[in-house]
């Protein structure tokens, strides 16, 4: 019987390294450019890190080939977990030596991550993680997206401006620093749009993984709120939400770009109707020819709508050739250097300059959820 | 706080509480008669909250048909896993035992992983539980009323079968001394499966109450869960049901009073939970009800 265990739970063991990881082959010869995929595939964001591979995959399979050598995704799972995903860049860094990096999914992780590609050397490019502390300070971390505090400046403008809000109500998704951070970028901006030092009426936080809410939520109910800013993971803010309604709230819900997923709606049923938020992409209204082209084969190779991340994950992995096609090397240091040249570069998400702190700047796009789907509202362009 | 206000939290902790209860006394049982720690306990739970879910969108099957399959499909997954997992450790040092629990608790969450996708799934709620109350203006979701009955039933019923009948008699003389129940012809190994299917059958009827309550499914649901729930039952007395209820409803009142009478530590949620639990060991390291040898089961 022992025997029979064992041998169950090696294979079993084989089934989930088989199934997480893509990367057992070994590179044997130099014609392959490794590319590094740093995502969260399970656990708390697990939706999050697939969305984006899915993403990256389909740039892969339609640009597979740059410089006449093939280019292999070696993917890791960061396991939503600050310490899994120093482990995962160790092995990216380390044992795959690839050529470049593409994520994480979650400011938190690719911080995490950060001084190891650093110290390797090895050009990373966030696709959504949107925290300052990403790039800043790291020579070798890049990103695709926006940052916070411009998305905490726009949540706040949105709230004040058009939902006419007074009093706000915040919930931070404590141990994250994209939900701290951004917190506080959109609460220091309401502040100063109200002038009312109070009109943050109450700050609650939780943490990643939580699922009762309620006793946060009750708390703020005292201060009958006109809106609740709530940025943080998909499936926890779903269920703040659909507590929130079952508690008798029926303030206003604001978030940011993390709500972008479908698992938010699926979740959150009709309790997330009405819902708003800031984002990156919206499906229904391409921006260029790059947009469109990756709408249609992503729902061809797909057979579903994209997630905003997904566009930003293709864009990244074509940021990336673009460099390694301009340096005419596939040398990370190279490639490094090339990525802080890109300029107007035509991404499916908008076009991307990346600006002396290695940062991108674009455009937000708000959204909010009408019949139990997205629906774009407005774009809302960086000063 | 105002009286509504604490009114509102108590009832949220009632039904947290009740739900934390349910999953303690499958701990508990399974300790009690084996001195086993059923590290897999939070797993499936986890496992009967995705075969309701299955059953309900991906079979088609009435709500109550998917129900009743779930936790008969995952009671028999538990009686298999003692089979397979526990019971040829059964004469090992105890240790060994405790090392194949934790095993089986991972190879169950990573073939979840594999077979369910890591994605969150929603778990699909019947309208006869999506409902809400409104009592002298306090919110009560239709779910969390169900809880603590259902909890009080299963309590009831559990009592019985371990007090008023022959099985339940068995299951105590095993508790009590194994090798003297083998002697007086008592089948140890079908007491212990009976042990399993029960907790098993009350773990899944937890997980789908869960998830009814907080309808996201995900492979790793049952670790949080199952971590308060075998300290709920710690702080009971491990081994009594009645300490398992008592030590998971006080986890859930500890856990939501806390933060409703000290909102800006609401971060530091499950660290208050975990450090009053502690203080409650340390003043009683048997457990609330731990030394009532007569509720063992």
């Amino acid at each position: 019987m022992n025997k029979i265990v064992s041998c169950l739970t090696v294979a079993a063991a084989m089934a989930v390294g088989l199934s997480m990881v893509s990367c057992s082959k070994p590179a044997t010869d130099s014609d392959v450019i490794k590319i590094g995929v740093f995502e969260p595939l399970t656990g708390a964001n697990g939706a999050g890190g697939a969305d984006e591979y899915d993403g990256i995959k389909l740039a892969n399979k339609l640009f597979p080939e740059i410089l006449g050598k093939k280019v292999q995704l070696v993917a890791v799972d960061n396991k939503s977990d600050k310490v899994e995903a120093a482990n995962a860049a160790t092995v990216l860094a380390q044992k795959e030596k690839v050529n470049a990096v593409i994520g994480s999914w979650g400011s938190s992780l690719s911080m995490s991550g950060g001084p190891i590609f650093a110290e390797a050397k090895i050009p990373a490019v966030a696709v959504s993680a949107t925290n300052p502390a990403v790039t800043k300070g790291n020579e070798y971390y890049f990103r695709v997206c926006f940052l916070d505090p411009f998305q905490g400046v726009v949540g706040a403008t949105y709230a004040f401006n058009t939902l006419k809000a007074k009093k706000v109500a915040i919930i931070r998704e404590v141990s994250n620093d994209y939900s701290v951070g951004l917190a506080k970028f959109f609460a220091d901006e309401f502040v100063k749009l109200t002038g009312d030092q109070g009109a943050i009426v109450a700050t609650s936080d939780y943490n990643t993984g939580d699922q009762d809410f309620s006793a946060q939520l009750t708390n703020i109910k005292k201060f009958e709120p006109d809106a609740i800013f709530a940025p943080g993971n998909y499936t926890e803010s779903a269920l703040i939400i659909k507590q929130a309604r079952a508690l008798g709230i029926n303030a206003q819900f604001i978030g940011g770009d993390t709500w972008d997923m479908a698992a938010f709606l699926e979740v959150g049923g009709p309790a997330v109707e009405g819902a708003v938020f800031s984002t990156f992409f919206a499906n229904d209204v391409p921006i260029n020819k790059t947009s469109e082209s990756f709408l249609k084969s992503f729902r061809d190779e797909y057979k579903k709508e994209p997630s905003a991340v997904s566009a930003l994950g293709y864009d990244a992995y074509l940021v990336i050739l673009d460099a390694i096609k301009r340096a005419n090397s596939a040398e990370p240091q190279k490639i490094r250097d090339a990525l802080t040249q890109t300029k107007d570069f035509e991404g499916s998400a908008g076009a991307i300059t990346i600006n002396a702190e290695r940062n991108a700047d674009k455009a937000a796009v708000f959204k909010t959820v009408k019949d139990g789907k997205f629906a774009f509202l407005t774009t809302v362009k960086p000063q | 706080m105002d009286l509504q206000t604490f009114l509102q939290q108590f009832v949220n902790a009632l039904s947290l509480g009740s739900l934390y209860a349910l999953i303690a006394i499958g701990y508990t049982m399974v300790y009690g008669i084996l001195r086993l720690i059923n590290f897999a306990h939070g797993d499936v739970f986890m496992i009967g909250g995705y075969l309701a879910f299955y059953g309900v969108s991906t079979f088609l099957m009435p709500w109550w048909l998917a129900v009743c399959l779930a936790i008969v499909v995952t009671t028999v997954f538990g009686v298999g896993l003692e089979r397979v997992a526990y019971r040829p450790l059964r004469d090992s040092p105890r240790i060994s035992i405790m090392i194949s629990a934790i095993g089986a608790s991972f190879l169950i969450e990573n073939l979840a992983i594999v077979l369910f996708d890591a994605r969150p799934k929603a778990f699909p709620v019947s309208n006869l539980f999506a409902g809400n109350h409104v009592i002298g203006g306090v919110h009560i979701a239709a779910v969390s009323l169900i809880i603590p009955v259902v909890t009080a039933v299963l309590l009831a019923v559990l009592l019985w079968i371990v007090h008023r009948t022959k099985t339940g008699m068995a299951m105590r003389a095993v508790s009590t001394d194994i090798d003297a129940a083998r002697l007086m012809a008592i089948d140890v190994n079908r007491i212990v499966s009976i042990t399993f299917a029960i907790g098993s059958a009350l773990a899944a009827i937890g997980g789908i109450l869960w998830a009814l309550k907080y309808p996201r499914l995900e492979p790793l649901m049952g670790i949080m869960p199952g971590l308060k729930c075998f300290i709920a039952a710690v702080v009971g007395g491990i081994g009594s049901i009645a300490g398992a209820v008592l030590g998971g409803l006080l986890l859930g009142l500890i856990e939501l009073m806390t933060i409703a009478v000290l909102p800006e530590l609401t971060g530091y949620k499950d660290a208050f939970a975990f450090v009053l639990l502690i203080m409650v060991l340390l003043v009683k390291p048997t457990g609330l009800l731990g030394k009532n040898q007569g509720e063992k089961v």
